[in-house]
């Protein structure tokens, strides 16, 4: 090794840990609700992306419920309430997600579709009047010979 | 010296002890009777089978709204919301006016995905996002879905939609968002739990007969029963799409 990279290795490791020392801002991400999570935490902060990308397969194609790796449980064990006491959705940085993902810089696309925060109860009831019908839209349906038109 | 089992601290999980007094509960009756009705749920953690085929009868002799209450029923159940004459929102389920020039009927009816067992949508998606379920449940993938609309257009029955615009607070078992295509479900999430569709429940359940959701390939059931019975059709049964969604009373 010639003198002058030793000298550059010196002075990245210097920096570097002087940054440390300076304190980079660490990640605190929040504890679940419950003793302990369906792995060890190590294991789940490694692993997760994978896990939730394997579980997610088996549901929607083979219909395969009921595992332990599903997303809708992390958001419902690990929903941090915000100021109205209601749980933070992934927009406030103070979401469970949040935490690591700003921190590592690492986009998450889960919450393009599925919710940030728990279901509400709203869900576990079905209001049969809410209005979903209106004039509608193009169709290539005709049945047999018949001429069709929307309503709703 | 052998030690007494300590009583003082359960070895079993709950859910396990559960299981296993369920299980010692259906043997402990005579051969065939069982306290559960035969099971059509299948158990948790077992993938969809294609011995089973979920299919849907719709009596429009029974139905007095056209399929509204299911329409609303749907939309509360999924958290879609399409607007009044809105041609772009998502409708998973529409009321459909089809008229019969040859004999100047005029019905409503009930439209969605017909979960067809030849289904075109799946034949055109380039990805394999939308695919067939081993029960029979058409669904897209929306994790693989990259939106090119293929399916929308190969659909001849208008059942799928696209979704335009950023969502937020869908429901958690019915994950939607913009840029992909998505089309009744059959309410998997129900099926799967061993419930009935959203909308069929709208009608008072299969039982009351307006809608009836139903194994096809089990020969005894309800629905299979129907349309062995009387005059059932599927719509466009002339493309050989199959469809798992039945109606009667069609004019």
């Amino acid at each position: 090794m010639s003198v002058r990279s030793a000298f550059m290795i010196a002075t990245l490791v210097l920096f570097s840990t002087g940054v440390a020392a300076e304190g980079v801002p660490q990640p605190h991400p929040p504890k679940g609700k419950g003793e302990a999570c369906v792995a060890e935490t190590d294991f789940m902060r490694r692993n997760h992306p994978d896990l939730l990308k394997h579980q997610r397969d088996d549901t929607l194609r083979l219909g395969i419920r009921g595992d332990k790796f599903s997303l809708k449980e992390c958001v419902a064990c690990h929903a941090v309430p915000g100021a109205d006491s209601k749980p933070v959705t992934v927009k406030n940085p103070k979401h469970f997600c949040r935490e690591c993902h700003d921190y590592a810089a690492v986009q998450i696309d889960c919450f393009e579709c599925h919710n940030s925060v728990p279901d509400d109860k709203r869900s576990a009831s079905i209001d049969f009047t809410m209005p979903g019908t209106g004039p509608g839209r193009r169709t290539a349906l005709s049945l047999n010979q018949c001429s069709v038109g929307e309503t709703g | 010296m052998t030690q007494a089992p300590d009583h003082s601290a359960p070895d079993m999980s709950r859910r396990a002890f559960l299981a296993a007094a369920g299980a010692v509960t259906g043997l402990a009756l005579a051969p065939g009777v069982t306290l559960f009705a035969p099971a059509m749920a299948r158990p948790v953690g077992t993938a969809a089978s294609d011995k089973v085929r979920w299919g849907l009868l719709i009596d429009l002799n029974k139905m007095d709204d056209g399929g509204a209450k299911g329409v609303a029923a749907c939309s509360a159940e999924n958290g879609w919301v399409a607007a009044e004459g809105s041609t772009t929102d998502a409708r998973w389920i529409r009321t459909l006016k089809v008229s019969n020039p040859a004999n100047k009927t005029v019905q409503t009816l009930p439209m969605m995905c017909q979960h067809c067992a030849e289904p075109p949508c799946v034949d055109v998606c380039p990805t394999g996002a939308s695919m067939k379920r081993a029960d029979g449940i058409v669904l897209v993938d929306k994790h693989t879905c990259i939106g090119c609309r293929y399916c929308v257009l190969a659909c001849p029955y208008g059942a799928r939609s696209f979704i335009h615009e950023p969502l937020t607070g869908q429901r958690s078992h019915a994950p939607r968002g913009k840029g992909t295509v998505e089309s009744c479900t059959l309410c998997v999430h129900r099926v799967d739990a061993d419930r009935e569709p959203a909308c069929v429940e709208a009608y008072g359940g299969s039982k009351q007969g307006a809608m009836v959701f139903g194994d096809l390939n089990d020969p005894e059931s309800d629905i299979s029963k129907l349309v062995a019975t009387y005059a059932t059709h599927q719509v466009r049964s002339d493309l050989g799409t199959r469809p798992g969604v039945w109606y009667r009373g069609l004019a």
